[in-house]
């Protein structure tokens, strides 16, 4: 009997749903601010894109 | 009432405001599609959690973990692990990337994009617009049916009003509009859900006493006696597994904990939102919100809704279901007999938060699929796409009005919510998963390969469903209509394959398919456009 739950297959699972959220938590903690190094490249190519876009939308008038 | 009634205008009038802040800030087609790609994290985590979990998880699934205890938090680690850590670290990132480098507005078109086939991007669409609606009218009638028992209205009238807010926040916002809101739902829904379940352990003695006095229900001979025909057979106790390879352990596992717990990976209005951050730093920010939320959540939701037993049989010597009277109506009744009458406003707010939220999403996604998938991109029709998909999301809604206009007369509804919502994610993982898999991870699958896929996974899975699923085919009722028997393999040698869910069968099928055609034609990819879409990935 574990947390007051006799089955193996409930109490591990009913502990797996808080290491899986502590999984999400450290993960996202340890990478806070790990993956925007390209940030800058990426804002201007969507700056163009937008640019484009406008253009066709004003050539097509509407 | 009078309370309720100034809480709903509150929240009602928030949520304009923020489609209005989501209306001034869409400037082109990039707004309304993926916010611009400059969603904050905590917006994106939040929104992806307020669009995952609906009413269904709350009340329909919530209110199944009373019929079939705690075995159905395996679905809540599969919604953590597989649906916030493996979708947005494994899956995320990859998808960001790729729609960023590609240019995609949507799923569909992601898909299209990737194996340079309009036939992708017009079919995904076109099973979108066609199915989404199911789960949406399922969404949709269980927020209706919530409110017009609060306000003691008539289903007809609440459900008219409803669709003309989100007729009018959906097409006006956007998806800025759509994910504003989304986070603002979330924190409703997080307070709603968090206060449930202190006061739930607090008031069975704590998380350890709670459990054992569940546990004990399962061996009073009086409340086992209410349990008698309520479920499948294999039923063990509310903190037990059911009995391995009965027709409750099937129900549990293979319907619910699987269809539903992997199907989420490849849901295309979840996998939009990853294409809304500027960088993976958003995302990796985003995995602490979403994990955290989703534990909230449906673990809240199951763990109450077993412990709901022990409350109801020691106040009235009745099982929640007994009291209750069907499933849909345990976590509602809990909330009227066991919690004081203010928090009934709060927890009725955020289970209509948690509707409306996921209901703007889907409209969005139906609507996108419409109006840009389809009209613009499969059809090379050159008007605005904002205007058509704005006329998709109406449409879409229409649509979806009519359906639950309709389900509310069909007899048999019970279980209606949670059925609708297997489907939808069982045909999404179906047809969709391996060949998003394989766009993301194998630069050599081909486009034939890609097609074969997601043709034969949505087919099975349909067929599956309509044909031999008993559950689901009996009550669509096509299988009826065209060979008079509830399903085909009623009567056979087979029929217990009746009760597998469709998604157990139809996935590897669309997985053997991908494997053998893309090894077929492995030497078939364009390799400057393979490296185009991989640019940046590593």
């Amino acid at each position: 009997m574990v947390l007051g739950i006799p089955d193996f297959w409930i109490w591990s699972v009913f502990v797996l749903c808080f290491l899986s959220t502590a999984l999400c938590v450290v993960y996202g903690l340890i990478n806070w601010n790990k993956g925007g190094e390209e940030e800058p490249k990426q804002i201007e190519e969507a700056k163009s894109w937008e640019e484009k876009e406008e253009i066709v939308t004003e050539e097509k008038g509407l | 009432m009078l309370f309720k009634i100034i809480a709903t205008v509150i929240y009602l009038a928030v949520l304009s405001f923020l489609a209005y802040s989501g209306f001034k800030g869409t400037k082109n087609a990039s707004d309304y599609l993926v916010g611009g790609r400059q969603i904050h994290p905590i917006i994106m985590a939040l929104s992806y959690g307020a669009t995952f979990i609906s009413t269904s998880a709350i009340v329909g699934f919530g209110g199944n973990a009373g019929l079939f205890g705690m075995s159905l938090l395996w679905l809540t680690f599969l919604n953590i692990f597989v649906g916030v850590f493996i979708a947005f670290v494994v899956f995320g990132k990859r998808t960001r990337k790729m729609g960023h480098n590609l240019d995609a507005h949507t799923f569909p078109e992601l898909m299209g994009l990737r194996f340079r086939s309009k036939f992708i991007q017009g079919f995904s669409s076109i099973l979108i617009f066609l199915v989404m609606p199911i789960y949406t009218a399922a969404v949709l009638k269980g927020g209706v049916e919530f409110m017009a028992t609060t306000f003691n209205l008539s289903y007809d009238v609440t459900l008219f009003f409803l669709i003309l807010i989100l007729a009018v926040f959906v097409s006006v916002g956007g998806m800025k509009g759509v994910m504003y809101g989304d986070a603002f739902q979330a924190v409703i829904m997080f307070v709603g859900m968090a206060a449930l379940v202190l006061v739930v352990y607090i008031k069975l003695g704590g998380i350890v006493s709670a459990n054992e006095k569940l546990t004990a229900l399962a061996s009073n001979a009086s409340a086992m006696d209410q349990m008698a025909g309520k479920t499948p057979a294999g039923f063990q106790g509310w903190t037990s597994m059911p009995a391995f390879n009965s027709p409750l352990w099937w129900t549990v596992v293979s319907s619910i904990v699987m269809g539903v717990g992997i199907g989420v990976l490849a849901q295309p209005q979840l996998v939009v939102r990853f294409m809304t951050v500027k960088s993976n730093r958003e995302l990796n920010r985003a995995v602490v919100s979403g994990g955290v939320f989703i534990l909230f959540m449906t673990g809240a939701a199951f763990a109450v809704g077993a412990l709901s037993n022990v409350l109801f049989y020691e106040k009235y010597g009745q099982l929640s279901v007994t009291f209750a009277g069907k499933a849909d109506r345990i976590i509602p009744s809990l909330i009227t007999e066991f919690m004081p009458s203010w928090f009934s406003t709060i927890f009725m707010l955020a289970l209509l938060a948690a509707a409306l939220s996921t209901l703007t999403s889907l409209f969005h996604a139906i609507g996108t699929s419409f109006g840009r998938d389809f009209f613009e991109k499969t059809l090379g029709w050159k008007k605005n796409s904002v205007i058509v998909t704005r006329l998709g999301v109406v449409i879409a809604i229409l649509i979806t009005a009519v359906l639950a206009f309709v389900a509310e007369r069909v007899e048999e509804t019970d279980g209606v919510i949670v059925m609708g919502t297997s489907i939808f994610f069982g045909l999404c993982g179906a047809a969709f998963l391996p060949t998003y898999v394989g766009a993301l991870y194998f630069k050599s699958l081909s486009r034939k390969a890609a097609i074969s896929s997601v043709v034969t996974g949505a087919f099975v899975n349909l067929f599956w469903v309509f044909f031999i699923q008993a559950k689901s085919a009996k009550l669509l009722l096509l299988c009826n209509a065209i060979f008079g028997k509830d399903n085909l393999l009623i009567g056979t040698g087979i029929e217990k394959l009746t009760m597998v869910d469709s998604i157990v069968i139809a996935l590897p099928v669309s997985v053997i398919v991908i494997v053998v055609v893309g090894l077929l034609t492995r030497k078939q990819a364009d390799h400057a456009h393979v490296d185009a879409c991989f640019s940046g990935i590593k």
